[in-house]
């Protein structure tokens, strides 16, 4: 099907643009179908079309179209969609590229576009005032929750969040260079060629599908003898085959942070019809770059007026893009008002290609004489020193009215596109985000680059260089290369003007809109001055001036000189808002990349993961690991499954998968002296073959981390910490190790993944492990309890521990990670035909608490001591240090009264505590209730036939015996302190 | 993101790699079972958390994991310099000083901005 059949839209210009007619993609714009040309933005696609009315704002409801031709845009947000799964909102129209397929639809409307009722609020307006949040909704109070709030998030919000997961996927990437350039127009590109040059390695950055910047609406500058657009692309090609140099189109520096490190995002498939399934949506590209260049441009600002948002009104040099660059009128009888020259230059250009241009208002008395010549010449009327100060038309701007300054007659002009300019605004985001310093530049009132904190070069329109040749040496500087470009434009520029124009003053109430996409007019950040903001920070938050997708990107400096107009103090001094990332919005997908489902935060599994799955283990989450936690056989609940295996281990036995346990090799000829000073234990009285439980704590005294120990040799210790301990207790051993005790000789090595650790516990452990062992004699007399050995079980280098955290005889067997499965098996092979079973954390659990044994973390919280804990036995009193020796003596410390662990049990034995539950001495005193402790572990014990608890009371050893009381929201339970041993007191089943 | 130099890998490194360890130079005393209570609470609580130079510990975690010595500037955020553990407060050199001092001028604080200076 050739081009011409195809309706590309009633205002295209034949021959202007530079897209290709026999190209053309399909999609559909409120379920309306639409022809556009490849290359085509929606927004120039839908003006091709005569679609001007594209969405409505957010707090009026009143139409909006496009208004400019790029990243700035304020108003023209769609939602895109390519099926359910691939849709986002908020789509700048201006930025997304048609691709064939697309779903495109308005937002922020109901029932319709034309029709939205929403569009009552701009008669409610008056209600509608800036800060009429804070004001509005303050009474009466119970109607926030019912009414106010409600009411306000349906309204709150840009567009509509998709609700299905993401169906793309994101990448990310790391670069260094010697020099990353942030825009390819006129000066990124001759930076990048000068840089290049140099040999220097070279990343040049463009948020536009094809390299050109401003070159895009400009259709009259020549470079190097060349149309200035085809230089650019003719250059962006010779860079592109250099081996040192990287060009990254359709790519956003968002981000410029410390130490030369920028964020980049590149829309790999946003506009691609049919992207392969193996290309991310997006990528993100971490750049740490020696140097900065940042060619980053200017952005034309609007004309602050009465109704200056209709649809159909746009910035001149928008519509000289769509004109010059896609091919498409905004209209056939265009006003121009304007503050600067540049507009002139569309009206030229416009007027070229056959459009009615109906008048140049322009504010100034005096414009450039070159371009009034020109307008002369090419018949266009111009109306110097005046205004337009009002248009007409709903959905479209169909009337402008104008006057002479200061006069009241006012004549109407029947148009349908009005576009404008106050002048260009550097765009200096990016060198405001690496920390420099900006300066008011008077003559032109702009922000400008003064003092850089960075590596950093500011060229061209972004820096304030107007003029072509001082901007191409500007450029060739930065890049610290020698080339030569020549460049040549038809005009010099003058003019440009910020803050509310004729007719849009403190007189007029008028909606003058400054914040398109906020709905901040004029009028409102007034108010905000006359309510009694006086900084920029404050009339920002207060107005949301600036607040909006696009950081006040055309707003922030109309803003700016209203309110220092008001305040009557000059613009510096009024300030500036600070820039901050990400320049553009940026998706959560690019940001996460990888890092989501499986990839969030990924499970650690011990080498046993898959034989306890196929043992129907249930897990749970302990820190990363993943732990078998109970073992439930047919029918059974967790309740009855944690019974039979605690009431398994203490008739028979059973096998645990410790294997998560924290492991710490310690190692050198001063290990015990290190240990020594690390724990509260004495650790040189320990003898090879021997291990022992010990409890660390910080200097202030309190308890750290707890485990046991083995000392395998005289230099050599094998470690344990709590599962969760295992990273800061090393952190805090190499800690002290290399900073206050540097001399000793000690090396310290993870190891809790080289250890596969099976526990097995219970009366008959030993007979389950015995034809398994060899090269230890491990009866009771020759391997009594907490000895420690290296031996072989299977055949395998283990290390056999004897201990037990369920009071039971117990084993734990250490076997290298990958012979973990294997050992595990054969193991629970035997140890099931002779009636143990498989137990998990939960069981775990119970039966240490029927022992009395603590877990750190769970019965401690960082403010118990050895002491409060009962484990005064384990702190030595012959040390001359330890890490916490002077802690421990602190008065609090010692004091009476101190919250410490004991016992309780319910005077019902069938009611179960809950951890964490409060503990009162009298529990019909007033409230607040003088509270004595709380509940830390508590579970029902098979074994014991009750339930059991371990709690922190104050003075608790001193109230064994007492009646005390946990107060619940239904209920009080009466519980009888206890010591903390429940089971088996006098201790000799360990000693099996 | 920050880069931080390892004394150790003598390597400039991104700090993804290094974790923040407190305040330097307060050596452990080595008599500490016999120190005054206001001795022990100036030597383990107290810090001075000082607005600009500040002298403090990192530990090149993901990397070699040696813990040393930086001077860092906290209102640009600047590292002076780093050094190794064990090696006495470091003076800085007079021109990473007067850079420190001039990027701090381009660093928006709360007091310039907001602030009742303003």
């Amino acid at each position: 099907m050739s081009g011409s059949s195809k309706n590309l839209g009633a205002f295209r210009i034949q021959g202007a643009g530079r897209l290709t007619p026999a190209r053309t993609a399909r999609f559909t714009f409120d379920g309306k179908s639409y022809t556009a040309m490849e290359g085509d933005s929606v927004a120039s696609a839908l003006l091709a079309h005569g679609v001007h009315l594209l969405g409505r704002s957010f707090k009026y409801h009143r139409p909006r179209g496009v208004l400019s031709a790029g990243p700035e845009e304020p108003n023209a947000l769609l939602d895109v969609s390519r099926d359910a799964s691939r849709r986002q909102p908020n789509v700048r129209a201006t930025v997304q590229e048609v691709f064939d397929g697309a779903k495109i639809a308005s937002q922020n409307r109901w029932p319709s576009l034309a029709f939205d009722i929403g569009s009552f609020n701009d008669l409610l307006s008056p209600f509608f005032a800036a800060g009429f949040y804070y004001k509005t909704f303050m009474w009466p109070r119970a109607a926030w929750h019912k009414l106010y709030e409600p009411f306000i998030r349906r309204a709150a919000g840009l567009g509509e969040a998709p609700k299905e997961e993401d169906a793309d996927h994101y990448a990310g990437r790391y670069v260094h260079c010697d020099v990353l350039i942030a825009g390819a127009g006129i000066a990124g590109l001759t930076a990048a060629l000068s840089a290049a040059s140099t040999g220097a390695s070279v990343v040049l950055v463009d948020e536009q599908p094809e390299v050109g910047g401003a070159l895009h609406a400009d259709a009259a500058t020549t470079i190097d003898g060349q149309n200035g657009y085809d230089w650019a692309q003719a250059t962006a090609a010779k860079l592109k085959a250099m081996p040192n140099v990287a060009v990254l189109n359709r790519t956003t520096v968002f981000g410029y942070y410390n130490h030369g490190f920028l964020g980049l995002v590149e829309r790999v498939t946003d506009h691609v019809a049919r992207p392969g399934k193996d290309l991310p949506r997006e990528r993100l590209w971490q750049v740490r770059a020696k140097k900065v260049v940042l060619a980053t441009g200017s952005i034309e600002r609007h004309m602050v007026f009465a109704n200056n948002d209709r649809p159909g009104i746009m910035l001149a040099s928008a519509a000289r893009t769509f004109l010059n660059h896609h091919g498409v009128a905004v209209g056939r009888r265009i006003g121009v008002y304007t503050a600067h020259d540049s507009a002139y230059e569309a009206a030229f250009d416009l007027k070229r290609a056959g459009v009615t241009i109906v008048a140049i208002v322009d504010s100034r008395e005096k414009p450039g004489e070159a371009v009034l010549a020109e307008a002369r010449s090419l018949g266009i009327d111009v109306l110097t020193g005046h205004a337009v100060t009002n248009t007409g038309g709903r959905r479209r701007i169909n009337s402008m009215t104008v006057a002479r300054n200061g006069n009241f007659d006012v004549r109407k002009m029947p148009v349908d596109a009005l576009i404008v300019s106050a002048g260009w605004t550097p765009s200096v985001h990016l060198f405001s985000q690496s920390r420099g310093k900006l300066r008011f530049d008077e003559q032109n009132q702009r922000f400008l680059p003064d003092i850089y904190a960075q590596n950093c070069v500011s060229v061209g329109a972004c820096n304030g260089t107007d003029d072509l040749a001082d901007l191409i040496d500007e450029a060739i500087r930065a890049g610290s290369g020698s080339v030569a470009v020549s460049g040549e434009n038809r005009f010099e520029w003058t003019g440009g003007m910020i803050g509310a124009a004729e007719s849009a003053g403190p007189e007029h109430a008028v909606k003058a809109f400054v914040d398109f996409q906020h709905d901040v007019t004029a009028k409102d950040i007034r108010l905000a001055v006359r309510e009694g903001m006086h900084s920029i920070e404050h009339i920002k938050r207060f107005t949301t001036n600036g607040m909006a997708s696009d950081q006040g990107k055309l707003s922030n400096m109309h803003g700016l000189a209203i309110a220092a107009e008001m305040l009557g103090r000059p613009i510096p001094q009024v300030g500036l808002t600070t820039f901050r990332a990400p320049y553009t919005p940026v998706t959560y997908g690019t940001l996460v990349a990888h890092s989501r489902g499986d990839l969030f935060d990924p499970a650690r599994k011990t080498p046993m993961h898959d034989l306890e799955t196929a043992e129907g283990a249930e897990f749970e989450d302990v820190g990363n690991w993943k732990r078998a936690w109970y073992y439930p056989q047919r029918g059974e609940d967790m309740f009855a499954a944690v019974n039979r295996e605690c009431k398994t281990v203490r008739d028979v036995a059973g096998v645990f998968n410790g294997s998560t346990l924290g492991k710490i090799e310690v190692v050198g000829p001063d290990a015990a002296k290190f240990l020594n000073l690390l724990y509260t234990n004495a650790w040189d009285t320990l003898k090879p073959g021997k291990a022992r439980y010990g409890i660390m704590t910080r200097e202030d005294g309190f308890v750290y981390d707890d485990g046991v120990v083995g000392r395998l040799a005289e230099d050599r210790f094998h470690v344990t910490t709590t599962t969760g301990g295992a990273p800061r207790v090393l952190h805090h051993m190499e800690d002290y190790l290399q900073t206050e005790f540097p001399d000793l000789r000690v090396w310290l090595t993870s190891t809790t993944e080289q250890w596969a650790v099976i526990a097995v516990q219970g009366p008959k452990a030993r007979e389950i492990i015995q034809p398994f062992v060899e090269g230890v004699d491990i009866s009771n007399e020759a391997f009594p309890h907490m000895s420690v050995a290296e031996c072989q079980v299977m055949g395998v280098p283990s290390r056999l521990f004897r201990v037990s955290f369920t009071g039971e005889l117990g084993y734990e067997i250490n076997v290298p990670a990958d012979y973990g499965p294997a050992v595990w098996k054969a193991i629970w092979e035997r140890a099931k035909s002779m009636g143990a079973c498989l137990y998990g954390t939960e069981s775990m659990h119970v039966l240490r608490a029927e022992k009395g044994y603590i877990i750190v973390g769970q019965d401690t919280d960082g403010t118990v001591t050895p002491n409060d804990a009962g484990l005064d036995w384990a702190v030595s009193k012959k040390k001359m240090d330890f890490v916490g020796i002077r802690g421990l003596k602190r008065p609090d410390l010692v004091r009476d009264g101190r919250k410490q662990l004991v016992g309780l049990i319910t005077k019902s034995p069938n009611i179960v505590l809950e951890e964490g539950g409060q503990i009162v001495a009298d529990p019909n005193q007033p409230k607040p209730m003088k509270m004595l402790g709380h509940v830390t572990s508590a579970y029902w014990s098979e074994n014991c036939g009750r339930s059991i608890a371990l709690a922190l009371v104050a003075g608790g050893r001193s109230r064994i015996g007492e009646t005390l009381y946990v107060p619940l929201k239904d209920k009080t339970i009466a519980v009888e302190v206890t010591d903390m041993v429940f089971f088996d007191k006098e201790g000799g089943r360990i000693h099996g | 993101m920050l880069l931080i130099h390892c004394p150790y890998c003598e390597e400039d490194r991104s700090e993804l790699e290094f974790r923040w360890a407190g305040e330097a130079h307060i050596a452990r005393p080595e008599n500490i079972a016999a120190i005054s209570d206001e001795e022990f609470a100036e030597f383990f609580f107290l810090r001075n958390n000082e607005k600009g130079l500040t002298y403090e510990r990192w530990r090149h975690i993901h990397g070699c994991g040696r813990f040393f010595n930086a001077a860092r500037d906290t209102v640009s955020d600047r590292f002076l310099m780093t050094y190794k553990a064990g090696m006495p407060k470091q003076p800085i050199p007079v021109m990473e000083k007067a850079v420190a001092i001039a990027e701090e001028k381009t660093v928006e604080t709360w007091e310039a901005t907001e602030g009742d200076a303003r």
